[in-house]
């Protein structure tokens, strides 16, 4: 479905006429599944987050290509409604001065696909769904908690039935029982809407909780992908560093 | 012997007159390690704030912090100033935005380290060097030529923990010291907490929502609900025997995934590792 | 409209909005409100102090003080409004696209801005008056052709950092097109920190409009304009200077009126700030309700 080849990314460093690059992937090439949970997993400096951006079509690589169902991800109307995404901020992911409901509309009236009073009947469906009540249409974003926004985005995300979406560290930023909340909320949401999920993060459990295959990321190379039962048996040695560093 | 002892904390805010923390109080013993736990908004940083007397100006605050048997409510702010950094030392949260990202990292540290003990430019080198070196960094004169952006978190939260290495304070206080950062950096920084304390002796109150980094580092724990103290003790008791039912709720939080990532790791060969 | 509502919460800045709109009516209607034909002089009145008829008295040649005030909006008021509107939609469009569009785009805008920026002001407008020739509309178009650079600039830094907001991205990557990211997202939240520049110009424009026609070069005797009245007055200052306040405190309450509009203006587009100003009643209220029916979801 997603099939990426041969990606390089680099970004200028100092002013307007200064050469100096700095090379932040370095062929990177896998390929995403129809309905598979994939993770990504690295450390801050990996280049995981530019992959995120690169994966939903924000920016273009220098070299290489990202195809969604053949198509270059690049182009608007190919990706439309398929994929979609949550971030990690979820102070500034919605327009401060938008309600909730406006939110969650934004991606229903890009598709035009019903009229308003079913665009209505879906928000409230949309809202119980990811465990919020009808009362938190008319709020703002800064009235609402940590968790709560980031069950708005996640709302938001899955609005449009897509078939991919792209999770940045939308859990990095949450309390650790919050984060055990939405991580099961994206395990209903998957089965309700079977669509599937990049899962970009550093922690690993939580990755593996979620994912079928990981992909670990060391200084914007791929070091492996392996599936999340055969973890253990890795033969990488920064990856056995990884896993052995984590807090229990 | 109490290293520091705060009673009937209060904290408000004056112009709504909401009352944020109503009634706290709890102790740090002579060299042990107290963790302050509960989720965002509970109040907990705002308490450790309130220790140094460093809230807002619209919040207020009173009750008796006593500080090695003296009193810290009543100094006036010369004094407290005397007495920050140098006796109580605080490491932040996020290590990006607590350096002046106009200057290099080396300006603060100079300015605090003789505001403090008024040594020469070369003895502040020597000093900050050899403490840099004792928390892994490497090349010390270079980083401390470098400006905050040029640098990964994790950096930053070490060279806080070298600057409380050298200052020797009584009592270091951690506010989420573990949450801006990824797994090896987080594994690193708890490390270096740990020696800080067995080189220096000092006491350290611990701010955090992840119940991983309490169970490494602390003795005991504090658990704070809405600006309530909830429950109170030993972490080993509490983790085994918690009377409060959000205690118990907080310590089960990722118990899940836990237990998830241990079956798929094939047993505890991995994480026991980490464990006491 | 909800706008008009947070601002009329605020008295203070509800009596500024009504001050600034009644000027901008009387100045559109002067024909109808004024009481006497501001050109028309009296030489036997000269001087005159308040009286029935004319109630601000009369000027040095008799004129009525009143009906050259009213007469004056126009140009004091309106037309700098009009010349402030162009400058600020100039300046706003080339800094909207030079921070959302980045590369290129920014590069060329910001060295125009660059260069404009680097001719002094007050001589840059004295040099386009010199070749375009006296009169108001050869200001104003000064004005715009300098003034676009400075909102270009402010707009610009704005705009940078909105377009990296992670609302912005989502937008991107489900597919919006980029006129309507600019449209939905971009200008309404930009739309306080162009307000907050554009006022604090408004008064600064108006004073140099008035310190040109002060100096002679602007609008031309015997067209009323405010600064030209405090010209006429500046020589008889000491003997009468009731006949400088007319003038003088027109300017200042308009310019404060402007200056305090756009702070509120600026409070009430943004729904944090305006939230915050709640009344306590509210805040209790409503945290009481949440008590009573707090999921235990977070």
């Amino acid at each position: 479905m997603l099939i990426v080849t041969g990606v390089d990314q680099s970004y200028k460093e100092g002013g307007l006429w200064t050469g100096t690059r700095r090379q932040v992937l370095s062929s990177i090439g896998f390929e995403w599944k129809q309905g598979e949970c994939l993770g990504i997993i690295g450390e801050s400096g990996s280049g995981k987050s530019t992959l995120g951006r690169l994966l939903l079509g924000i920016e273009r690589p220098d070299r290489g290509s990202i195809l969604w169902e053949g198509r270059p991800i690049t182009d608007r109307k190919a990706r439309a409604g398929a994929i979609s995404a949550v971030f990690q901020n979820y102070t500034s992911s919605i327009n401060p001065f938008y309600t909730v409901e406006q939110a969650l509309m934004e991606p229903l009236k890009l598709l035009r696909k019903n009229r308003r009073e079913d665009n209505r009947s879906a928000i409230d469906r949309l809202l119980h769904q990811v465990g919020l009540d009808s009362s938190y249409r008319g709020r703002y974003v800064h009235e609402l908690s940590g968790g709560e926004a980031q069950r708005v985005c996640l709302a938001r995300a899955v609005s449009t039935e897509p078939r991919c979406i792209v999770l940045d560290e939308a859990l990095s930023s949450l309390d650790g029982s919050v984060q055990m909340q939405i991580l099961e909320l994206l395990k209903s949401l998957r089965t309700v809407y079977d669509t599937g999920y990049i899962f970009i993060t550093h922690d690993i459990q939580a990755a593996v909780y979620l994912c079928d295959r990981v992909m670990i990321m060391r200084n914007g190379r791929i070091e492996e992908i392996v599936a999340t039962g055969d973890l253990k048996e890795t033969q990488s040695p920064y990856t056995r560093k990884l896993l052995e560093m984590i807090l229990a | 012997m109490n290293s520091l002892e705060v009673s009937n904390l209060q904290i408000w805010d004056r112009h709504t007159g909401r009352v944020i923390v109503p009634d706290s109080s709890f102790r740090v013993k002579q060299g042990s390690c107290l963790a302050l736990v509960g989720e965002s908004g509970s109040g907990k940083s705002l308490t450790c704030k309130a220790i140094m007397r460093l809230n807002k100006a619209g919040l207020s605050q009173s009750g008796d912090i006593v500080l090695d048997g003296s009193p810290l409510s009543q100094l006036s702010e010369k004094e407290m100033r005397a007495i920050r950094g140098k006796r109580l030392c605080m490491i932040m949260q996020n290590g990006m935005r607590a350096f002046d990202p106009s200057c290099v990292v080396g300006v603060p540290i100079r300015e605090t380290l003789s505001r403090h003990f008024g040594w020469s430019r070369d003895e502040i080198a020597a000093r900050m060097a050899e403490a840099m070196t004792s928390v892994m960094l490497r090349d010390p004169i270079g980083i401390m030529n470098r400006y905050p952006h040029e640098l990964s978190g994790g950096m930053l939260q070490r060279i806080m923990i070298a600057l409380a290495i050298v200052l020797e304070p009584d009592i270091v206080i951690a506010d989420e010291p573990t949450t801006a950062l990824d797994t090896i950096a987080q594994f690193e920084t708890i490390e270096q907490l740990i020696r800080l304390r067995a080189r220096t002796g000092c006491s350290m109150i611990v701010v955090s929502h992840d119940m991983a980094v309490v169970r490494r580092v602390a003795d005991d724990m504090v658990v704070m609900k809405d600006g309530v103290i909830v429950e109170a003790g030993p972490v080993r008791k509490l983790q085994s025997d918690a009377r409060h039912e959000y205690t118990r709720r907080l310590l089960g939080a990722k118990l899940a995934l836990q237990q998830h990532f241990q079956a798929v790791m094939g047993g505890d060969s991995f994480v026991d590792r980490n464990r006491r | 409209m909800k706008l008009l509502q947070r601002i009329g919460q605020d008295k203070l800045s509800a009596l500024c909005l009504l001050t600034i709109s009644a000027v901008l009516i009387a100045g559109l209607m002067a024909p109808l409100l004024a009481p006497h034909d501001p050109e028309e002089v009296h030489m036997e009145l000269r001087y005159a102090a308040s009286s029935s008829e004319y109630w601000l008295g009369n000027d040095h040649l008799g004129r009525c003080m009143l009906s050259r005030l009213i007469y004056g909006i126009r140009p004091s008021v309106l037309a700098v409004m009009a010349a402030l509107f162009v400058s600020a939609g100039i300046g706003s469009i080339a800094g909207l696209l030079a921070g959302y569009f980045r590369g290129m785009t920014d590069a060329v805008l910001m060295r125009l801005c660059d260069v404009t920026l680097s001719f002094p002001g007050y001589v840059m407008t004295l040099a386009i008056i010199g070749i375009l020739g006296i009169g108001l509309e050869n200001i104003l178009i000064a004005f715009v052709l300098i003034k676009w650079a400075w909102f270009a600039r402010i707009i610009r830094s704005t705009v940078m950092q909105l377009a990296d907001a992670e609302y912005v991205q989502f937008a991107k990557a489900i597919g919006v097109r980029n006129r309507t990211i600019i449209v939905k997202h971009i200008i309404p939240v930009s739309l306080p920190d162009i307000a907050v520049a554009a006022s604090s110009s408004f008064g600064s424009m108006i004073l140099q409009i008035s310190g040109f026609s002060f100096l002679g070069i602007g609008v031309q005797a015997p067209s009323p304009e405010w600064g030209m009245m405090l010209n006429e007055a500046r020589a008889v200052m000491f003997s009468k200077p009731e006949l400088m306040l007319a003038p003088g405190i027109a300017i200042v309450l308009v310019v404060s009126a402007v200056n305090y509009l756009s702070d509120s203006l600026q409070i009430a587009l943004d729904p944090k700030l305006t939230a915050s100003r709640r009344t306590r009643y509210e805040e209790q209220r409503k945290a009481a309700a949440a008590r009573l029916q707090r999921k235990e979801v977070v």
